[in-house]
């Protein structure tokens, strides 16, 4: 046991960790060789964010080991985890909009350095390992993925024997999670090992090779990656078989245009903030739209427009035939649409009310499921409530609990199956699916077909192009605020549409090169 | 070792309840400590200030004579505060409604009828939401802070009172002393039933409990809650801010209003360069002593009127100022804020190193 040369790099052994009634890590292990890009796989909520505080740090274990090339270690903070040689890049940056490349890595580093000796290793290091970056260029100019090489950078710049990767492709377009992976192979190569968190089973089996899997807390295996099946591992990840979505080609026997946009433009409402560019197009009952698209390339913006929490002009947004560029949000639900915002706890429901109350939020003040005049209906609320909460499959702890006890994925089928009890003619989603687990989801792509197939327009707007080739008839993609023509999603591939993900992006890149 | 709040998940039901018994056990300590500071015996200072006052009937008249402007300030401050806005200017708004109030029996004196104090009533209320509404335009239109831009009203309302009762206004019988004519019958608040209750008590529970109807049962009153805890939501709901704002600020302050005129035709029955012991400021503490709930709050005007009697006692019995007042009026704030953290945190000791 002199240097642990022959001892993994990293053993875990009976690690637990509560918080109340909840083992979010129930008796973990798993090791970790040098060279070896491991994989931590697992839903929403199976625990592998606690995992991976507990390796970085910042959080304490309630009983378990940690071995560190054959030693025992207590990580009781993030300093101590990168003194042994542990990095983590974050899947939420946390970089200064209006610093340099160098100052933002300055500021994370133990000791203040001199910024041209920094800025010329951060040159070195990204040029090694393929990161092309200018440690001069302003955070506000780096799209996504050229942040995420920054954190990369920043990472390497301490030279760790372990990388730990929270969900990176997440951000990223199909062609930057390409070089991502060239990347990260050559790391591999030096001998650095690799923790790749994910719930993509496509990447795990193409880049790793070994995978840990973590379902409610519990280590339910640990494989070969390249040895299983997508669906081996996504049986062992769920717990059981996942519905395919079924979809059919939309039939639109008379093409009734549900939704029409006419050169909707939008300013900016802070410096840093996109602006939308002349977006046209028409959405017509029975079919699936997609509207494709990094986070930040102003899809928040376009679903405010769209459900007149910003109004417009007139004579930009028609809903069935009516213009309804100057109406609020109430008034575009009167005319038969529906919304469902990004941001479901806080935008979408209020966290510290009841889901019986929550279900009047989008009944635009009309009678019925709870609302009589002016007056509130609590019994009628309930059934309602109740309604939902069945054909939506909702569990909740108690009848009726506070939206903001319910997990993520039971409040976003509650707050889609509140706007189908509305039978809307018009449905407008932003990230349908984002942060849901895998069972939900495939429920709530299958209504939204469904509700399609039934005569209505569905709009989506998503960053999920695996979700998108599931249930488009037809796609397009805002990119800078501008959106691409829209075409057919089976005449399109993953490539061309990866490229036009980055296409408006391409130039920038340049420049800051 | 030091001490760390750390966030419960979910809120401790019996403090709730709790949270108000135990700031007021905290306040009467402190009383006590603070007596024994300026050298008076600790019990019988709690005794004057604390039990005396409700021993005997006629001080309870009293205080519910001084409850009465606190429970209808205090509600209409709920409503305020449960939607985010914070409106600190009540004691401004509770003049204008006394002045507004007072137009018909100070300049119209020879107007009489039965029609005079519901008027005079309307017009309170009228003048107390109107002076809210400065607040709320500078709010909704410059984004002004409601709380400096409230405040500051206060002594512009106060300083005009004093005006009016020394200019325009004084009663040319009053050998020069500032004050109004004195209201005719017709205009002043009855006493009514076998126990003599001021009618203003009535209006008040009232009005304390159509708000609690409105806030529980009414769309209206969801969508004021959810204005203060969900913005976002409450505008994905369609609920219009500007709107809300102007909403809350016209019923606190016209409740305000309707409390001030209640005050001046009930009690002094003038008006004068000074009207109110700074009930519409005290009214902020019942607000939140009453858990932001129009009912609680009839409770803790009870209270906080003990304060202002508790005070004259003192001052009368143990020689010591009635600044007391203020001073256990600012413990119960403090002590309400400091129990209410306790409702969503709580505290854990941590011991350094390891």
């Amino acid at each position: 046991m002199s240097d642990g040369r022959d001892e993994p790099l990293l053993s875990v052994s009976s690690i637990t960790k509560r918080f109340g009634e909840l083992t979010a890590n129930d008796d973990i292990h798993f090791e970790i060789d040098r060279g070896e890009i491991h994989a931590l796989l697992g839903e929403n909520g199976a625990g592998k964010s606690t995992l991976v505080k507990i390796l970085y740090g910042a959080l304490q274990p309630d009983s378990g080991q940690i071995r560190w090339q054959g030693r025992p270690v207590s990580v009781s903070n993030p300093a101590i985890a990168r003194r042994l040689g542990i990095g983590m890049v974050f899947q939420h940056f946390s970089l200064f909009d209006a610093l340099t490349i160098t100052e933002n890595i300055a500021l994370a580093l133990p000791k203040r350095p001199r910024l041209q000796v920094l800025a010329r290793d951060i040159a070195r290091v990204s040029e090694e390992y393929g990161l092309p970056l200018n440690p001069m260029a302003q955070i506000h100019d780096l799209s996504v993925g050229q942040r995420q090489r920054v954190e990369i950078v920043r990472c390497l710049l301490q030279d760790p024997h372990l990388i730990i990767m929270d969900e990176p492709t997440s951000v990223l377009t199909p062609q930057e999670a390409d070089d991502l992976f060239v990347t990260l192979r050559r790391l591999s190569a030096e001998g650095r090992s690799i923790l790749y968190i994910s719930h993509r089973l496509r990447e795990v089996k193409e880049l790793c090779s070994h995978v840990t899997i973590l379902r409610h807390g519990k280590l339910i295996s640990t494989c070969d990656p390249q040895k299983e099946t997508s669906e081996s591992l996504a049986r062992l990840m769920v717990g059981s078989e996942i519905r395919d979505v079924r979809t059919s080609a939309a039939t639109i026997a008379e093409k009734r245009v549900l939704l029409s946009v006419r050169g909707l433009s939008l300013s900016a409402g802070d410096q840093f903030d996109v602006t939308l560019r002349d977006i046209s197009f028409d959405v017509c009952a029975g079919e699936v739209c997609a509207i494709a698209g990094i986070a930040g390339n102003g899809q928040s913006e376009l679903f405010d427009a769209l459900s007149g929490e910003r109004t417009v002009e007139n004579n930009r947004i028609y809903i069935d035939g009516n213009d309804a560029g100057a109406k609020g949000i109430n008034e575009r639900r009167k005319i038969g649409a529906a919304f469902v915002a990004e941001e479901r706890l806080g935008h979408g429901t209020a966290p510290q009310e009841t889901l019986s109350l929550n279900v009047l939020l989008t009944q635009a003040r009309m009678n019925g499921n709870g609302i009589r005049g002016p007056f509130i209906d609590y019994g009628e609320a309930v059934e309602a409530k109740d309604r939902i909460c069945t054909s939506f499959d909702v569990r909740k702890s108690s009848a009726d609990p506070r939206a903001y006890e319910l997990s993520g994925g039971n409040l976003q089928k509650f707050v889609v199956g509140r706007e189908f009890n509305r039978a809307p003619k018009l449905l407008i989603v932003n990230q349908p699916t984002w942060g849901v687990d895998a069972g939900a989801s495939a429920h709530i792509r299958q209504s939204l077909i469904d509700l399609a197939r039934s005569g209505a327009a569905v709009v989506v707007i998503s960053q999920d192009l695996d979700e998108i080739f599931e249930i488009a008839d037809r796609v397009a993609v805002l990119s800078r605020g501008k959106l691409t023509p829209f075409t057919s999603s089976r005449e399109t591939s993953r490539e061309t549409l990866g490229l036009l993900l980055g296409g408006a992006r391409e130039g920038e890149a340049a420049s800051a090169a | 070792m030091r001490l760390e709040l750390v966030k419960r998940g979910t809120e401790a039901t019996f403090l709730v309840f709790a949270s108000p018994f135990i700031a007021i056990a905290i306040t009467v300590f402190v009383g006590a400590i603070f007596f024994a500071a300026i050298g008076v015996d600790p019990g019988r200072g709690v005794y004057v200030f604390f039990i005396e006052p409700i021993s005997a009937w006629w001080s309870i008249e009293q205080l519910l004579a001084k409850a009465t402007p606190l429970i209808l300030i205090g509600a209409g401050l709920s409503l305020c505060f449960l939607s985010n806005n914070w409106n600190i200017g009540a004691e401004g708004q509770f003049i204008a409604g006394a002045l507004a109030g007072s137009i018909l029996p100070v300049v119209f004196y020879q107007f009489e009828g039965p029609l005079v104090l519901p008027l005079m009533l309307v017009m309170g209320f009228a003048g107390g939401a109107f002076y809210g509404l400065v607040p709320a335009a500078l709010k909704t239109r410059f984004g002004a802070s409601e709380i400096l831009t409230s405040l500051m009203l206060v002594y512009i309302a106060q300083l005009f009172l004093d005006w009016m009762v020394r200019g325009p206004w004084r009663d040319p019988a009053s050998f020069g002393f500032p004050k109004t004519r004195t209201f005719n019958d017709a205009a002043v608040v009855p006493t009514v039933g076998p126990f003599d209750i001021h009618a203003g008590l009535l209006v008040a529970l009232v009005v304390s409990f159509i708000l609690f109807v409105f806030l529980k049962r009414t769309l209206k009153g969801f969508e004021v809650r959810i204005s203060g805890t969900a913005p976002r939501a409450a505008t994905f709901a369609g609920v219009s801010n500007r709107n809300m704002v102007m909403f809350v600020f016209a019923i606190s302050g016209g409740l305000a209003g309707l409390a001030g005129v209640i005050e001046v035709a009930g009690v002094a029955k003038k008006l004068q360069p000074v009207i109110s012991p700074g009930y519409g400021f005290a009214a902020i503490i019942v607000a939140f002593l009453g858990r932001l709930n129009p009912l609680g709050v009839v409770f803790a005007a009870l209270l906080l009127a003990l304060t202002y009697l508790g005070g004259e006692a003192a001052q009368l019995e143990l020689n010591i100022t009635d600044k007391v007042t203020r001073v256990i009026q600012g413990v119960v704030l403090f002590a309400i804020l400091a129990c209410d953290t306790f409702i969503l945190h709580r505290v854990r000791l941590i011991r350094r190193g390891k």
